[in-house]
This record gives structure tokens, sequence and C-alpha cells, in this order.
């Protein structure tokens, strides 16, 4: 591949185009395409770009536009209201709450699965008894679809009569008097409990691929200088694992931003927003109470709060590996 | 292979692909345009309900030869949502259920509603105050087919197990029979307030016995609830709450999804009773093993009075599902909605306990004797005030349930559920 960046160097405009020229010569480009070779790359890359901007550049820009408008759901769309949208959402203490649900779920993440998963990923990635039937055991959550495994939880969570209760009254604790599910001031933790059961799968078998990148010889080097199991673990494993967890924390994030399925069948968002995301909010707003501009505004603020996100994290984290790989 | 043959081969894979993306969003077709065919959604899809409608169907098509009726029988939540997104394109099912109200009138309002005002009178004479709920100015836009009111629905067995004698008639009588019923290690109520409406009923019910009834009257048009009454209502509710007579967990407890939701926790003895409407009955029984509920421990008693509140102590709050007709639906469309509310359709379908008939040619067809009970408070009534969430639309009403549900969950002031449900009127005006 030639480095396209060269061609793109913004000068003067009637020196850009001389430049161009040169530079198109210098770079000793193959030969231009004939119009029938043109005809077939456009051919080939039409059905994705059609179904792109059907599926991706279309909504994204009726979801601006319903944005803009005071609009039920049904009829014509014709109650232009501006930024209203915006100021009731940024300014509604229920969305606010539900940011800071999204973030918490964020940073609780990183910070309690990845030591859970790369704890699980060293240990499996070793020659244990049983090392298949665990790895099943721990990826198998991961397997089973979200609206699943809310509705599984939601049962072994039930008040009163739920497994989790009866086993928690069993060791002698008081469980609470709402249940896991419904004191607000637990309920955010009793859901991140349950995702961490659900993904902490997916870290371990991306940790544990990663693990199969590392060469043998580098272990067998460590140990014929001496070096212990944990130091192998902590000063070669680890580190070359950076680009895997980077990867993944950055998965994990994206996740957590749009965080929905499981919220929606535990707890709806309840009890008393305990437990509202972004995701949830932009829901209910729309399907249950039918202020479809109000939806909207909320799905691009999440949409602009998720490309943030992602342009920064590429830019400061994911950017340093992709160098490397070249 | 030649280059014009590959190129060719391109574009027809190509435009397979185009087609296919562009068919992918538009599955609009269906039968409406048609002048000769009629569908109608409808939400009676288990026996002997579905069978009935059916069979109702066939007798129109037979006499009204070259009509072709196509029925379309849903479970409840499906056919709502299939009915919202209905709306959304416009392409909305020649009859077709209306629940009233804001709903209504904002269908009214986006045009996809006909005005049955002149072509039904005879049936909207018939009908009385029942139709009440399904005008917007004066205009009549659905016929209420089933027409139901809510109240406390509770075990017999249970009550007589705890010594109550009758069923409580002021909330200091309510009161006691939770105590009664605690002394007795039974849990007294339980409530879906996980879905949010059943825990708003009783607000509405609170809001209803301290109001009178013009300030309701007058806040369903106005959308003004500066009278204080409607924060009165909120203090007798947090009186309800601090009573504790709620199942645990009743803050994510679901209305009616499985043995362990609210109906569900009443029709398997788990708890003594459960603020619902008429149609409580038939939601216990499939979620019981035998499919019959409670059976012969059901009883049902109104929401009490609230002392010292100014309004009426008899009169109920309700609701019920009127059939509508798409602006753009064929004439005999109409006709169908006018024979569904004849006296022999109304008459069958209270034979087959599928709700409470608004026809007063029916009235006394009802078989159930939980429901017969119903009937006759909701035709005593002086007044039968629609659900507000569905009075006041989706938007003021979602807001106000939501508010609701906070002053459950303690973190909302009376005071707090009216500013929100003013906060949320203003908007709309």
């Amino acid at each position: 591949m030639t480095d396209q960046g060269a061609t793109m160097v913004a000068t003067r405009p009637e020196e850009g185009a001389a430049r161009r020229a040169t530079s198109r010569r210098a770079a000793a480009r193959p030969p231009r395409l004939g119009w029938g070779q043109r005809l077939e790359v456009l051919l080939f890359v039409a059905p994705a770009l059609v179904l792109m901007s059907i599926f991706i550049v279309w909504p994204v820009v009726s979801a601006v536009r319903m944005s803009l408008y005071r609009w039920k759901g049904f009829g014509p769309m014709d109650d232009f209201v501006g930024w209203q949208n915006y100021s009731l959402v940024l300014g509604d203490d229920v969305f606010t709450g539900a940011v800071g649900h999204n973030f918490t779920i964020v940073v609780a993440s990183i910070a309690v699965q990845l030591p859970i998963g790369l704890g699980l990923a060293l240990l499996l990635n070793r020659n244990i008894r049983f090392r298949g039937v665990l790895r099943t055991v721990v990826f198998v959550p991961y397997v089973v679809a979200e609206v699943i495994a809310g509705v599984i939880w939601f049962q072994l969570l039930q008040p009163g009569y739920g497994l989790v209760d009866t086993l928690v009254g069993a060791v002698g604790l008081t469980p609470p008097e709402q249940g896991f599910l419904g004191s607000p001031d637990i309920t955010l933790w009793t859901v991140f409990v349950v995702l961490t059961w659900k993904y902490v799968g997916l870290a371990v078998l991306l940790f544990l691929a990663g693990l199969q990148n590392i060469p043998q010889e580098l272990y067998e080097s460590a140990q014929i200088d001496g070096a212990s199991w944990w130091q192998t673990q902590w000063q070669i494993a680890v580190p070359l694992l950076g680009p895997t967890i980077r990867t993944w924390a950055f998965l994990s994030m994206i996740g957590s931003i749009q965080l929905f399925d499981i919220v929606w069948v535990l707890t709806g968002g309840g009890p008393a927003n305990a437990t509202t995301t972004m995701a949830t909010y932009l829901i209910n707003q729309g399907t249950s109470r039918g202020n479809y501009g109000i939806a909207g505004a909320a799905s691009v603020v999440l949409f602009v709060i998720a490309l943030v996100m992602a342009v920064l994290y590429q830019a400061l984290v994911l950017r340093r590996d992709s160098q490397e790989a070249r | 292979m030649p280059r014009s043959t590959r190129v060719a081969g391109l574009a027809a894979l190509c435009a397979v692909t185009l087609m296919t993306a562009a068919c992918g969003g538009d599955d609009s077709a269906s039968g409406d345009g048609d002048a000769n065919t009629i569908t109608w959604w409808h939400n009676s899809n288990n026996e002997p309900g579905k069978g009935y409608y059916e069979q109702v169907a066939k007798d129109f098509e037979a006499e009204n030869p070259g009509i072709d009726v196509k029925v379309s029988a849903m479970a409840h939540e499906d056919m709502v949502s299939k009915l919202e997104a209905a709306f959304q394109s416009g392409d909305v099912p020649d009859v077709y259920m209306e629940r009233g109200g804001g709903e209504l009138a904002d269908h009214v309002e986006a045009g996809l509603t006909k005005d049955l005002s002149e072509a039904a009178s005879e049936e909207i004479s018939k009908l009385g105050g029942n139709v009440a709920g399904w005008q917007v100015d004066g205009k009549t836009y659905a016929l209420p087919f089933s027409v139901g009111v809510v109240g406390f629905w509770y075990n017999k067995a249970l009550f007589e197990e705890a010594g109550i004698e009758a069923p409580p008639t002021t909330m200091d009588e309510f009161y006691d029979v939770v105590d009664q019923l605690k002394a007795a290690d039974i849990t007294p109520v339980s409530v879906g307030a996980g879905d949010k409406w059943p825990a708003a009923h009783y607000w509405y019910y609170t809001a209803l016995r301290t109001c009178p009834q013009d300030v309701l009257e007058g806040a369903v048009t106005s959308l003004d609830f500066s009278d204080p009454c409607f924060v009165e209502a909120g203090a007798a509710l947090e009186d309800v709450i601090a009573a504790e007579p709620f199942n645990p967990g009743f803050l994510t407890t679901p209305a009616q999804e499985g043995a362990t939701s609210a109906s569900g926790l009443l029709a398997t003895d788990k708890v003594a009773m459960e603020l619902a409407g008429h149609w409580e009955p038939g939601v216990m029984q499939g979620l019981t093993d035998d499919g019959k509920g409670l059976g012969e421990d059901t009883g049902w008693f109104p929401f009490p009075e609230v002392e010292g509140g100014a309004g009426d102590p008899t009169a109920q709050l309700g609701g019920g599902d009127a059939w509508a007709v798409a602006e753009g639906a064929p004439d005999e469309a109409v006709d169908l909605v006018r024979t569904l509310l004849s006296d022999e359709v109304q008459t069958g379908f209270a034979e087959n306990d599928m709700g409470l008939p608004t026809n007063p040619a029916a009235g006394g067809a009802v078989s159930d004797p939980a429901l017969a009970e119903l009937l006759s408070v909701r035709d005593e009534s002086p007044y039968i005030q629609l659900y507000f969430d569905t009075a006041f639309g989706t938007s003021v009403g979602g807001a106000m349930n939501d508010e609701i549900a906070l002053l459950f969950a303690g973190q909302a002031s009376p005071e707090d559920v009216v500013e929100a449900t003013q906060q949320a009127a203003d908007q709309e005006m």
C-alpha cells in the first residue's frame, strides 16, 4: 500500500492541484483504472454503501431530525421545537442520573472484571485438571442471550423465596427487605454482579486467545533463568497481553455505555430510577411515553458520548497498538 | 470468462442485493385500501373468545356477500406494539381497538380515526354514558364493547382465616384488615409497582375519593392540577404505603406476568388481595395450573372511602376497550363495528365471559358471578373516571405514573407527583 497521507497535505488551492499532480506521479501509483474496471469497483462497493446508508446513515440522520421536533410517534412531524428537547433531556435529573449509572458501570467493569478475567485466564492457561470443563463453565454465561440471563436472574433474585435470598438466609445474613432488585441503594450493584457473571467469560476467552500468541520460548528462557511461575506471568504474559486487554477494555466500555437488555429485564430501570441507563431512558421516553422527540435527543446525546469516548480511546490508548503493529 | 459477462453478472448480483435491502424495510403490504377486504385486529387470542369472533366474522361475511373479513387474533401486548407501529406508518387496520382518552385524541388529531357519530348514531344512543371516554370535541370515534371498573380482588378463604368478617368500606377499616391479616401471618396486598401503572391506580383512586367530580373532569380537559385535593390524594396514599401492606419486593414486582407477579401471588394464595380491574379473574386463570384462578374464593370490594375526602365513595375508576375504524377504511368496516355492538353479538360476548358488555340488552347474560357483581357496581356508579394515564395521554400519564412509582419507593412527596404531572402537562400545551 502507498501512503495516501502524502496526497492529502492541504496547501493553498492553486498550489494544491499542481502538488497533487506531481505527488501522484512521484508516488508511482499503479496505472489508472479503465472505465470497465472503475465500474467493477463501483459495483463491488455499491451494495455495502447502500446497506450502510440504509442501516447506519439514515437512522442516525432521522434520529437527529426527530430530536428537533415534538412528535408523538405518528402523524406528520411538523412541530419544530429546535433545541428544546435537548435542554429537557440534559436538564432531567433522571437522564443525568442515567449517565452517572452508565459511567459507574464502565469504571466498575474495568476495575473488577479485568482482574477476575485475567486471573482466570492465567489459571486456565495452565495445565490443570478439568481445564476444558472449567473453560466451558466460565464461558457458558456469555453464550446465553442477555434477555434469558435476565429472566433467570430475575427469578433467582425474587425477594423472600428466590434462591439467592434463601442462600443468603442460610448463612445467617438478612436479605434486604425489598430484595436485591427492589432496594434503590444496592440494585445497581446487583445488576453489576449479574453483568460480571455474564461477561467475565468473554474477557477470559479473549485473554486466553491472546496468551496463545505469546511464544513459548519466552517462558522457557525465563524459566532457564530461574524465574518462578508468578514472575513469568507478571513479567512476560501480562505485558504481552497488553493489546488484548486494551481491546477488551474498549469493548467493555462501549457495551457499558449502551447497556440495556439485562437492566430492562431485571428492573426496567427502577426502582426509583436507581438503575436507569441512557438506553432504558430513551426507550421509556419513546415507547412508553410517546415522547419520540425527547427520545431522539437522548439517543443523539448517547451517540455523541459513545463517539467521543471511542475517538479518545482510539487516539490515546489503542493508537499505540496500531503503531506497534506496523 | 469474457469480461462483459463478468460485469453483467456483478450487476445482477448487485440488483438482487439492492432489491432485498429495499424490500426489507418496507413490508407494509396488507389488505387495506382494498374495498372488499376488512382487516380486524383483536386481542381475544384464546378460547372461547377467539372462536367466537371467528364465527362473528363468518356470519358478517355471509350477510355481506363479496366482503372478506381478515381477522388477526393477538396477545394483548403484541397487539399494542403492532398497533403502535401501525400508527407510525399510517397503515392502520380497518377495525382496531381504542382505549379512549388522550390516546384517542392524539389519533384523531393525526387524522387516523374515523368519526362514527353519524353512521353509528343508533348504537351510540343505546350505549349511553359508556361512550363518554371515546368522544373528542363532542364527536364519537369508537364504540366501547367492554367497560369495567377497578377494585380490590381478594381471597375469601384467607380473609376468613384471618377472622375478617366483612370487606372494608373505609380506609380505617382497610388498615384494620391489613393488621388482622398480618397478625395471621398473611401478606395483605400485592402490587405490581415494577410496571408502574398498578401502583398508579392507588393514586388515581385516592384522587377520586378526595377530589370532587367537577375538579377531576376539569383537570382532564384543562390539565390544571392546582386544586389542593391532588396533594391530599398523595398524602392519603402515603398513609397506605406507611401501613406496609405490600408484598416483599413490590417495587420490582411485575403486574401480571408469571406466578411471582402481583396477580400470580393472589392467584396462588401468597397474598390476600390486589387492586385490579375486571380482567383479573381471567388473568388469574391463566396463571394457575388448573386454569381456575381463585375459583370459588374470588371476592371483590370497591376501593374504600377516604375519610374527609370530597369525592363520591361510589364513584369508580375504570376504563375499557372500544372498536374504532381507520380513517381510510371502507364503509363496511363501520357496519362490522355496528354488528359487534349489536344485541346478539354482545350477548354472545357476555355469555362467553369475554368482558363486561356495554349494550344494556346483554347485561343479564354474564355468567361469571364475580363479573356479574362488577357489572352491577359499574351500572350503579354515578361516575366512572377513565384511568388517568389513559385520560391524559401517554406523555402526561407516563410522567405521572413514574412519579407515583417514586412515591411508592419513598423518594417523592405528594407535591412532587402533582408537580411532575403539571410539568409534563405544560409541555403538551
